[in-house]
């Protein structure tokens, strides 16, 4: 244009300058060409120029690329062995098998066939590994599927597209999609069959977003009918591959030495769908796994859970225990060496005692190993995938509206559900719809209440389509009429107003970057060019109402004349309007447009170049688009600027939050302004104690010079590779001042169903919840009362503060009245009347270090805190300060982008699929579709998967010491020798498979208490929050009575056999008869739960123990030499005195455990009964109190006086009923 | 069930393509099925322990395991024990009077008496005592004989030659003599038959011990490339050369040693004195008996103590009165424990089930 085709050329090599002088970088740039350009540029960044190059250095290079060959498996064929093991050898508890296994080796000190300790090492290692083929496999055919799919990929021998397998395709490569195809890899878009040269893609695939995202053909590139690859030459220099799917940053370079920068408008990403698009063609820029789709791809997310933690402190615990029991062996082992005088029976031997008893702790290690409960970790992983396999398949958490239930997404921390105490959500889209109704607004200073409005059209319709309930406000509605109406000279006052409201109403309409498509109309058909559109006519004005505000007589006529054709078209259109569907990224937008809509602003369509509008006055008009300033978290607004179809000029509309615009907004002295600006201000107030998400509106028109002059930086800024996105902030914010206000919306966030019942079912399990939002803190309090976080008769404590200091004192002033309140309320209730709201300022110092105590304090003291004005990195710092400070479990909660660091940073992160796409899900580690799911899912499934596992574990443990103590007392009596009674495969199979299955299924079936009763009393849930199924008293409580029952176990059978002529293996047969019976009747007793699966399991297990030995005993003769089995468990079996002593030997096991069980389970069932009867009246007085004070909401401290705040409790009430 | 977990993992985008193919336009719902084991209400049954389940328990028990206990401890009553306690003394003569107290036949006295040597202190049961032994060259395996295996070191060669049988077990094999004799009162010794075969398994006997060479009947010929044992006065064929039935690897006294003991201080049966064939004498008839003991084997070393004992059997093994106190103390236990939550439940449980019954 104004010869600043040169700017991009110059900004494309400075990759790490920053922030120079033009002068700098020209003078840099001169530098940098002087030497060899394909070699220099591939350190950082790519070249792509079609596969066909004569330019060999690049046609290398671009070999070295990726190909598009994707391959997610994590082995080969060749390397899974190798590579497998290697990755179980990483786990400590593996390590310790090996070494086991290798001790066993040592000549010295082994104490069982070498061959048989490797079988528990074999066995766990192989589980794991066939379950990491199977997962591994599935992985496989997916790729296969992928890299079989076709594409159509230009071959230059044949001159013509050739179809080709997406394996196939590789960078450089120009690939011709088809409408609906997938796209193969990531390419720069460069010929659309659309005249607009845009093409439409669905990004679902990617991140869920099923809304049409727009991509544009690379600026001059040829815009003709046909697309002829021979003709493309040009070569594209491009950033290095990144995970970074909003950014794409290069430019392209013509054969003329023409640079043209490249954004991510301009490329199509892997996985995502051609829309609305006949065909494309693209130049494959990444491929494979370079694609910005595949870089987003990490593996499944691992966290450690709290029970986790815990069972590692225990596993430990039983290391000592082990190294203990091993060292009392070995002393014991040297002394009765040493009282010795080579008797005849020791092997002759020249080993000093102590030496002796060196190596006896090492065979005591081998003999006693399975104390380690190895088996402990698989069985834990496969106990969480039927316990996660449950939690999907529950009925109760299915969304069938949306089609979708649970999404368990972390695989290993199912168990952190049940002990959950502090909870963080985010509001919009998590408490509440996240679906956008405009409710009111202000125009000018005059508000529009648009009572017929509300919550009410659609309450008792909710899934109906939203949108359409906009009922135009009469009294506004007539104030456009008149626009239309033949009314001939309306008073000048009300012309300047009604030129405001249509510029309100276009900014609306134009403002945002909502798509138009029709559901009547094949997608692929571009809807954005109806026929008999008007072309761009800005030299003939045709409304001046729309022109500078100012209502001519001149031009009168002409629009009294445009009305009647203006009058058809409209009719026409809104047929066709019925039938329009936004598709924004955000429902705000799509709120707004459908309510300019409503007024008769229409969006038909939109293309990059221009807006197709109806304005009430006038047929569809074309808006050239100069530039869309896209909305930003830092700036808060988004920007367009137009040349106004009407008047020429060029309008910058802005929209965004409305602290930001009323900054922006000058009153330039003018009275009116300053007036309109007040009464704004007012309103916007008001809307926000009523709860409404607020919006102002403000358009700026620019002279021609100002506008070139900043076009100028602007498109440097657009074309420069590095820090763009800096220097793009900058030049918006350049623009966006100066602003004249227009006005501003009310749009109101529904509350989701169930929202208030969840949020005191979770209060009232001893969870605190707190809500962090970006909202302002009135709208914030507001949906709390909504919610029932906040009760009227709460206290709340505000803290808004501008300095540390301010802030500290104000900490100390809150602290200082929250002990007064409690002390006015102790009679009361337990639990603190007082909320804190605090926003984003203030909550920035209370980060800081030296104010973090005390902020934690005051925080200990609330019943809930809310966060408002928050930003993505406070949320998360919040909830980190929180878990580190407080060594709480927390969840964090939220549907949004602006979710994932903290959904990331808390213990549990719950993403909820809803309408701001995906990547809150993405990150989460369970994804649920309501939130009102989340009570039954930490009440009922958190509480089960704690308990379960739980005491699932505390039963491994148990069975480990109870079973390896056996073959420690024996030591006793053979000298500290290391001998065992027992044959070595039944002492190895003994918990790998006999006693194996029945804790599973136990630690995914148990259930201790109903679902029902769980939900009814939330109270229950806090025995998980304080650990009562797994405190260290607890452990320690089954090892006394593993070592008991050990003891029993023992020496009964001892005591029942001692002198007479009974063989070492027949000792041990009664013993592990016993000691079986034992391990699975303990199991009966614990479990609060049989069903016929139990049962089976348990009787299955018993079973398979006696045929095992049976079969055993009968047919070994010499395979397990020298302790072969031949006849012992037949000859002991048939000796009545074997039953004898293992019934004795089981019920004086168990009777201690049944009888204290049965002591404490009279307690706690008469404790429950107490319990849930003194708590359902306390839940009446309770909701007796609530109901009485909802009757006064005069008591309301915030606003007493908004009749609205009612309605916001009513509709929260009907929600409830 | 591992699948459906795993839907989850796929869907964190390692599959673009496959990825998001279950929107709402999607053919198969993903509405879970409402059976009643995916949503965990299988019927089951609460093993709560009430005072209604929980006292006939324990008085069940108590009344079972009393009589058993009684029972238990008449029939080890029942059981005829005598015991010899030999004094280290390198005699090979002592007479034993006691069993002169021998009084009123009974019924058991008409049955077959077991004749056993006991040890003590003596631990068979020795990590690597036990293990020093080879199953295959006692089962009869050739080349197991010539070549034993190496858990039988350092009993595994001598000479040059292979030991059979080979091991620390084999080496240290019981081989006092002992002889019964009945002193009439005349003076005159009878000696009492005492039956040596019948005293192992009779697995060990036919299955798992077995001479090698099959048939061959010469079992000089078959052990000659083979030495014995060095602290064997004999080689394993002359153990019994009066039966070939009990000679070798198959003579019962061996596998009767072989069969290692559980326990450091044990008994191991010797000898059968089968009953009278009348059913009118008792077995050992009352009156002053000889034990004549071939002293060999060493005890000293290890402070150990030999002993023989006879001793009549019955249904449940030998004399133990353990087994039948303990049946009788815990279901007296119980018992105890019944009426204790007896009493507690009375006095307490009415209350409980007042507080029943607003609910």
């Amino acid at each position: 244009m104004l010869g600043i085709e040169n700017l991009p050329k110059l900004a494309g090599p400075f990759l790490k300058t920053e922030r120079k002088g033009p002068a700098a970088m020209i003078q840099q740039f001169e530098q940098d060409h002087g030497g060899g350009m394909a070699k220099d540029l591939a350190k950082n960044r790519r070249v792509v120029m079609p596969s066909w190059t004569e330019h060999e250095e690049i046609k290398e290079l671009q070999k070295s690329y990726s190909r598009n060959k994707v391959r997610t498996t994590k082995y080969t064929f060749l390397s899974f062995i190798p590579k497998n093991l290697f990755e179980q050898l990483h786990r400590f508890a593996n390590l310790y098998f090996i070494f086991l296994a290798a001790l066993n080796f040592v000549p010295i000190v082994n104490a069982f066939q070498p061959e048989i300790s490797i079988i528990p090492i074999v066995f766990v290692m192989s589980i794991t590994a066939v379950k990491d083929l199977w997962e591994d496999q599935r992985r496989r055919k997916s790729d296969q599927k992928v890299n079989n799919r076709l594409c159509d990929v230009y071959d230059r021998k044949q001159k013509r597209y050739v179809e080709r397998r997406w394996a196939e395709v590789c960078v450089g490569d120009l690939v011709r999609l088809c409408c609906n195809e997938i796209i193969p890899a990531d390419m720069v878009l460069l010929h659309s069959s659309d005249p607009n040269g845009v093409c439409h893609i669905e990004t679902a695939n990617l991140d869920g977003e099923t809304n049409l995202k727009q991509r544009q053909v690379v600026r001059d590139l040829p815009q003709g009918s046909e697309f002829v690859p021979e003709n493309y030459s040009s070569h594209i220099e491009c950033e290095n591959p990144n995970n970074d799917l909003r950014r794409f940053r290069g430019f392209m370079e013509h054969p003329g030495k023409v640079r043209v920068g490249l954004h991510s408008e301009n490329l199509l990403l892997r996985s995502c769908t051609v829309r609305n698009t006949e065909t494309v063609i693209g130049i494959v820029v990444y491929a494979g796994h370079e694609t910005k789709a595949m870089q987003n791809n990490s593996g499944p997310r691992y966290k450690r859970s709290k029970l986790e933690r815990r069972l590692n402190m225990d596993v430990l615990w039983c290391v000592i225990l082990l190294l203990l029991m091993c060292l009392i062996a070995a002393v014991g082992h040297g002394f009765w060496l040493s009282g010795l005088q080579n008797p005849i029976y020791m092997i002759p031997d020249d080993t000093h005692p102590a030496l002796a008893a060196f190596y006896m702790f090492w065979t005591m290690i081998i003999v006693l190993q399975v104390l380690i409960p190895i088996s402990l970790y698989v069985s834990i992983e496969i106990v969480k995938l039927g316990q996660i396999y449950f939690i999907q398949n529950d009925l109760d958490l299915y969304n069938p509206v949306l089609d979708t239930g649970v999404q368990c997404r972390a695989l290993n921390i199912t168990e952190d559900l049940g002990q959950i105490q502090f909870l963080f959500s985010d509001k919009t889209g998590t408490l509440t719809e996240n679906r956008m109704l405009f409710r009111r607004c202000t125009v000018a200073g005059t508000e529009y209440p648009h009572h017929e409005n509300g919550p009410f059209t659609s309450k008792h319709t909710p899934l109906i389509l939203w949108e359409c309930a906009v009922v135009p406000d009469p009294q506004l509605q007539a104030k456009l009429n008149t626009l239309s109406s033949a009314m001939r000279s309306p008073p000048r006052q009300q012309a300047a107003e009604i030129s405001h409201i249509l510029d309100f109403f276009l900014a609306l309409t134009v403002c945002n970057t909502v798509v138009v498509s029709s559901p009547t109309q094949p997608r692929h058909v571009s809807p954005t060019t109806p026929s008999g559109t008007p072309s761009y006519t800005p030299s003939t004005p045709v409304t001046p109402a729309l022109s500078s505000g100012a209502w001519s007589e001149d031009v009168d006529d002409i629009q009294k004349a445009k009305v009647n054709s203006a009058d058809e078209s409209e009719s026409d259109d809104e047929d066709e309007a019925e039938e329009l569907l936004y598709e924004a990224e955000s429902p705000d937008e799509a709120a707004l447009v459908q309510a300019a809509k409503a007024y008769g602003c229409t969006l038909l369509g939109r293309s990059p170049e221009q807006v197709l509008v109806v304005v009430p006055g006038t047929g569809p008009l074309s808006i050239p688009l100069l530039h869309v300033l896209p909305f930003h978290s830092a700036r808060k607004r988004m920007s367009v600027v137009v040349r106004h179809p009407l008047t020429g000029e060029v309008v910058v509309y802005t929209k965004g939050a409305d602290n930001v615009i009323m900054e922006l907004a000058e009153a330039d002295g003018n009275l009116g302004r300053r007036i309109v600006m007040e009464r704004t201000q007012r309103n916007l107030d008001q809307y926000a104690r009523e709860g409404l998400r607020t919006l102002c509106v403000a358009k700026k028109v620019l002279e021609e010079q100002e506008y070139e002059a900043w076009l100028k930086r602007h498109e440097y800024a657009e074309t420069s590779i590095e820090n763009r996105e800096e220097l793009l902030l900058e030049s918006a914010e350049r623009l966006e001042t100066n602003l004249t206000l227009l006005g501003a919306t009310g749009i109101v966030d529904r509350l989701q169903e169930e929202v208030p019942e969840t949020i005191e079912a979770l209060q009232e399990a001893g969870i605190k919840v707190w809500v962090l939002t970006g909202d302002k803190q009135e709208t914030a309090i507001n949906i709390a009362f909504a919610c029932k976080l906040l009760r009227p008769t709460d206290h709340i404590l505000m803290a808004n503060c501008d300095s540390k200091e301010t802030c500290e004192a104000r900490l100390h002033e809150l602290q200082h009245e929250i002990r007064q309140v409690t002390k006015e309320g102790v009679s009361e209730d337990d639990s603190s009347d007082c909320v804190l709201v605090i926003d984003g300022r203030t909550l920035d110092y209370t980060l800081q270090k030296e104010l973090q105590g005390s902020f934690l304090e005051l925080t200990c003291c609330c019943r809930s805190v809310i966060c408002c004005r928050s930003t993505p990195l406070q949320k998360s710092q919040v909830v980190r300060l929180v878990r580190d400070k407080l060594k709480v479990m927390t969840l964090a909660i939220g549907d949004g982008a602006n979710d994932v660091s903290m959904i990331q940073m808390a213990d549990v992160g719950i993403g909820i699929s809803g309408q701001e796409g995906m990547q809150a899900v993405m990150s989460s580690d369970f994804a649920i579709s309501r939130f009102k799911f989340l009570r039954k899912l930490i009440l009922v499934h958190g509480h089960w998967c704690y308990t379960r596992l739980a005491n699932m574990i505390l039963y491994f443990f148990y069975k480990n010491v109870m079973y390896v103590n056996l073959l420690f007392w024996y030591q006793f009596f053979c000298g500290f020798s290391g001998s065992t009674m027992t044959n070595s495969w039944v002492l190895i199979f003994f918990n790998l498979l006999f006693t194996s299955v029945p804790p599973i299924i136990y630690g995914v079936l148990d259930k201790d208490v109903s679902g029902e009763t769980l939900l009814d009393l939330p109270d229950l849930y806090k025995s998980g929050q304080n650990s009562q199924a797994y405190l260290p008293s607890t452990f320690w409580m089954n090892i006394l009575d593993a070592f008991y029952q050990s003891l029993v176990c023992f020496f009964i059978p001892y005591f029942a056999y001692t002198g007479s002529d009974i063989g070492v293996f027949s000792f041990g047969s009664p013993i592990n008869g016993s000691a079986l019976l034992i391990i699975l009747l303990h199991q009966l007793i614990e479990s609060r739960t049989v069903t016929w699966i139990h049962t089976a399991i348990l009787l299955f297990s018993a079973l398979f123990y006696y045929a095992f030995v049976l079969l055993f005993s009968l047919t070994c003769v010499t395979c397990n030499s020298p302790t072969n089995p031949l006849g012992i468990e037949t000859k002991m079996m048939s000796d009545p005195l074997y039953y004898l002593v293992c019934g004795l030997t089981t019920v004086l096991a168990l009777l201690p455990r049944y009888y204290t069980l049965e002591q404490s389970q009279k307690m706690e069932r008469l404790s429950a009964q107490d319990y849930s009867m003194s708590l359902r009246q306390w839940k009446e007085n309770k909701a007796a109190q609530r109901l009485s004070s909802r009757h006064v909401p005069q008591n309301l401290s915030v606003n007493a006086d908004m009749p609205h705040l009612t309605d916001c409790i009513a509709e929260a009430g009907a929600v409830l009923s | 069930m591992m699948a459906s977990s795993y839907n989850a993992k796929d869907e964190d985008g390692h599959h673009p393509g496959s990825v998001g193919s279950g929107g709402p336009g999607a053919v198969k719902s993903k509405k879970p099925d409402n059976t009643a084991f995916k949503q965990q209400r299988l019927p089951a049954w609460q093993p709560i322990l009430t005072a209604g389940t929980v006292l006939p328990a324990f008085f069940m028990i108590g009344l079972i395991f009393i009589p058993i206990g009684i029972g238990l401890l008449v029939t080890s009553n029942n059981i005829k024990e005598f015991e010899v306690r030999a004094v280290a003394i390198a005699t090979s003569y002592c007479v034993i009077r006691a069993l002169c107290s021998y009084t009123a036949p009974r019924t058991k006295d008409f049955s077959n008496v077991f004749m056993y040597y006991g040890l003590s202190n003596f631990y068979q049961n020795h990590r690597r005592y036990v293990k020093s032994r080879d199953d295959s060259q006692l089962n009869g395996d050739k080349s197991s004989l010539l070549n034993p295996s190496k858990e039988c070191e350092p009993y595994r060669t001598s000479d040059k030659k292979s030991i059979a049988p080979c091991g620390a077990i084999a080496n240290s094999l019981f081989n006092d003599t002992l002889e019964l004799f009945y002193i009439h009162p005349n003076g005159s010794r009878i000696a009492i038959h005492l039956v040596k075969t019948g005293i192992a398994w009779w697995t060990d006997k036919h299955v798992k011990f077995r001479n090698p060479g099959e048939n061959n009947n010469n079992l000089s010929i078959v052990f000659q490339d083979t030495s014995k044992p060095v602290n064997w006065r004999k080689p394993v064929y002359e153990l019994d050369p009066s039966d070939p039935d009990n000679n070798g690897f198959i003579n019962e006294d061996f596998i009767v040693w072989m069969r290692t003991a559980a326990l450091p201080t044990f008994r191991k049966l010797y000898r059968i004195i089968q009953k009278k064939k009348d059913n009118m004498t008792p077995t050992l008839p009352p009156g002053n008996y000889s034990l004549e003991v071939i002293y060999n084997y060493p005890v000293r070393s290890f402070d150990g103590r030999k002993r023989m004992i006879l001793s009549t059997i019955s249904w449940m093994g030998g004399k133990n009165p353990f087994l039948g106190i303990a049946y009788i103390t815990v279901g007296s236990v119980c018992f105890f424990l019944g009426v204790v939550l007896l009493i507690i439940h009375h006095k307490y449980g009415n209350r409980n089930n007042n507080a029943d019954i607003p609910n």
